[in-house]
């Protein structure tokens, strides 16, 4: 039952955008550009609502080339206002974003008030979702996609040498301003094909996210943005899933939310970065500098006494270091065979830890 | 052995038997303005082929702008710049160029070895992947500036002086006839320092010619042949000995200058 036909063409077609948008969204962010995506994405209300008020059609495809025309509006309109020189690039891109998303909401609810009864859906790109999607349109976004990361493949030195030194690719002869241009053009394409199923509002999350996750397993391009494909397209099929098989559930936060959890577990699991293991390496040295501090503590002690391996209480260990967790440090200790049991809540040194002891006593 | 190949001499532009070479770089009424404010103003500068010229002055001086004005970078207001007898588009696969390295993100997913080889890929067409000889010749370079070591490493696990000289060997592996760097001792400890001034003089010894931006001017005169002086205008530029004096640096530092200790 859950995997019928209709499933399976959601969950697919949600799979080929994440891919997409993963892959094309990590040259996005390593240049800088996430919120460019955030501002194209919602740029593309407007075109959407125009395409359906010049054709009359509800053709996603139509509405979609609309989308895709306001989305490099959107981009040209940043650089134009960035060159105007009076507002820097962030204010430039709050501006595109709000101006062209409230006018694109403006249009919608003129759409809506329209006689005709065909507008009724186009609300959806807002949210997007995923059950609307049709084998065709499984196919076209393959096509488009498939097309879009053919060409990031063939361009991929140019684009990986445009995106870490743009000035350097110059100086190669490289022609920096077409290759910045196709670069956006595929990102376009990526944020295009994923509206209808994520909708604008969240659709720049799927750019950003799986390069974030993705960047936090691998330090070279290559196997970041295959990843991020991969945690792109995991993200959108188990979210379109989800939202399919469950009443009234958005595709788009759903999508999003799935990816959010890839996030969270890469930036705490992450080999270099995570911040687990960055947790368990601080503990852990925590640990061993309390346990030397106890075999010190311990040592001291005994010096008061001819016996070095007089055992003392855990009490006193305690009050002299002023310190919680001896318990535990002597439990570590005991472990290591450098301390022993000398009676209920009483240890004492043994050989090890009085060599131990001498060797942390000792001047480096 | 040595892996990056001769180009035979002599260098095209230049005649080696007659008693004045053509320069390798040749500006000359080169203005530059951003916005209104000119950055540059009426500037003629000729660089002999085969030299070390540092190009020297305060902040704000332009000297970014010139360099970049070269590789097509900035658009001028006015003026031509021929390089190595050619306008710039032509003679593009002959020139390296050495940008200030806080001008990229050291945090970029890339090795110290990806970021070398890509200085080869001006050569390598759509669809090419760097292959062997490109690895090869990324790994000379590293041999070069004694960075071999760290190939493997991650550029954001780098010193500063280590970046500089990742850097410094991307541009080796260019193989160029004309060297552009900008700002190459720029917050190095002296091991870099020394490392770097040797590869300047080996490029020098094979006949290149290399441009640099310097800003320390006790060690101008040591370290290169030409300077040029240059605070929006040109103020001069020519051999050291006849070019680095007193009151020439005073005129280019508007009276603040202090050379070799010396009061201002």
């Amino acid at each position: 039952m859950i995997l019928d036909y209709t499933v399976r063409t959601v969950a697919l077609g949600a799979a080929v955008l994440g891919a997409v948008s993963g892959a094309l969204g990590t040259f996005a962010v390593l240049r800088r550009q996430s919120l460019l995506g955030d501002a194209m994405s919602h740029a593309a209300l407007p075109g959407i609502a125009l395409a359906f008020l010049v054709t009359r059609q509800k053709d996603p495809w139509v509405l979609v080339a609309g989308a895709a025309v306001a989305c490099w509006l959107a981009a040209l309109a940043v650089m134009a206002v960035v060159r105007q020189g009076r507002v820097k690039y962030d204010g430039a891109l709050a501006l595109v974003l709000s101006v062209f998303f409230g006018f694109g909401l403006v249009l919608l609810t003129a759409i809506q008030r329209l006689p005709d009864a065909t507008q009724a859906g186009l609300d959806k790109f807002l949210f997007g979702q995923a059950a609307a999607l049709l084998a065709r349109d499984v196919t076209v976004m393959g096509l488009l996609g498939g097309t879009a990361i053919a060409i990031l493949l063939a361009g991929w030195t140019r684009f990986q040498v445009l995106s870490f030194d743009p000035d350097f690719a110059h100086s190669l002869g490289l022609r920096v301003r077409g290759l910045d241009v196709l670069l956006t053009s595929l990102l376009v394409v990526a944020i295009v094909i994923g509206l209808q199923t994520v909708g604008v509002v969240l659709m720049s999350a799927l750019v950003v996210a799986p390069a974030a996750a993705a960047r936090q397993w691998s330090d070279r391009l290559g196997p970041t943005v295959a990843l991020a494909a991969l945690f792109g397209a995991v993200a959108g099929a188990s979210g379109a899933l989800l939202s399919s098989v469950t009443e009234r559930l958005p595709t788009g936060p759903t999508i999003v939310l799935s990816a959010s959890v890839i996030v969270a577990l890469s930036l705490a699991f992450g080999p270099a970065r995570g911040l687990v293991w960055d947790r368990i390496r601080a503990a852990r040295n925590r640990a061993t500098v309390q346990a030397d501090l106890v075999l010190r503590a311990l040592h001291a002690l005994a010096r008061g006494h001819e016996d070095p391996h007089h055992p003392h209480a855990e009490a006193v260990l305690a009050l002299s270091l002023e310190r919680k967790g001896v318990r535990r440090a002597l439990e570590a200790l005991e472990e290591r065979g450098q301390v022993t049991r000398a009676g209920p809540r009483a240890w004492a040194l043994t050989e090890d830890g009085l060599a131990a002891a001498d060797r942390a006593e000792a001047p480096r | 052995m040595n892996p990056t190949p001769v180009r035979p001499q002599p260098l095209p532009g230049t005649t080696p038997d007659a008693a004045v070479p053509a320069p390798a770089i040749e500006i000359a009424d080169l203005t530059v303005a951003y916005r209104d404010k000119p950055v540059l103003w009426d500037v003629d500068l000729a660089v002999p082929a085969g030299v070390l010229m540092a190009v020297v002055g305060p902040n704000g001086a332009g000297k970014t702008t010139l360099i970049k004005s070269v590789l097509g970078l900035v658009r001028p207001s006015a003026g031509s710049i021929r390089v190595l007898g050619l306008p710039y588009h032509d003679a593009r696969m002959r020139v390296a160029y050495v940008p200030q390295r806080g001008t990229v993100d050291w945090d970029f997913p890339a090795t110290v070895r990806d970021v070398v080889t890509m200085g080869r890929y001006g050569a390598l067409g759509w669809f090419r992947r760097p292959g062997r000889a490109e690895r090869d010749a990324a790994m000379a370079a590293l041999e070069q500036v004694g960075m071999a070591a760290f190939s493997t490493r991650h550029i954001s696990q780098l010193s500063g002086g280590q970046q500089q000289r990742v850097f410094l060997a991307r541009a080796l592996v260019q193989d160029a006839e004309a060297y552009l760097m900008d700002e190459p001792f720029q917050g190095v400890d002296a091991t870099t320092e020394h490392a770097i001034l040797e590869i300047l003089r080996a490029l020098r010894a094979r006949g290149r010619t290399v441009v640099v931006v310097h800003h320390d001017l006790q060690t101008v005169a040591e370290y290169f042949d030409q300077v040029a002086l240059l605070n929006i205008r040109l103020i001069a530029s020519g051999p050291v000995a006849e070019v680095f004096t007193e009151e020439r640096l005073r005129e280019t530092y508007g009276g603040r200058a202090r050379l070799l200790g010396g009061a201002a």
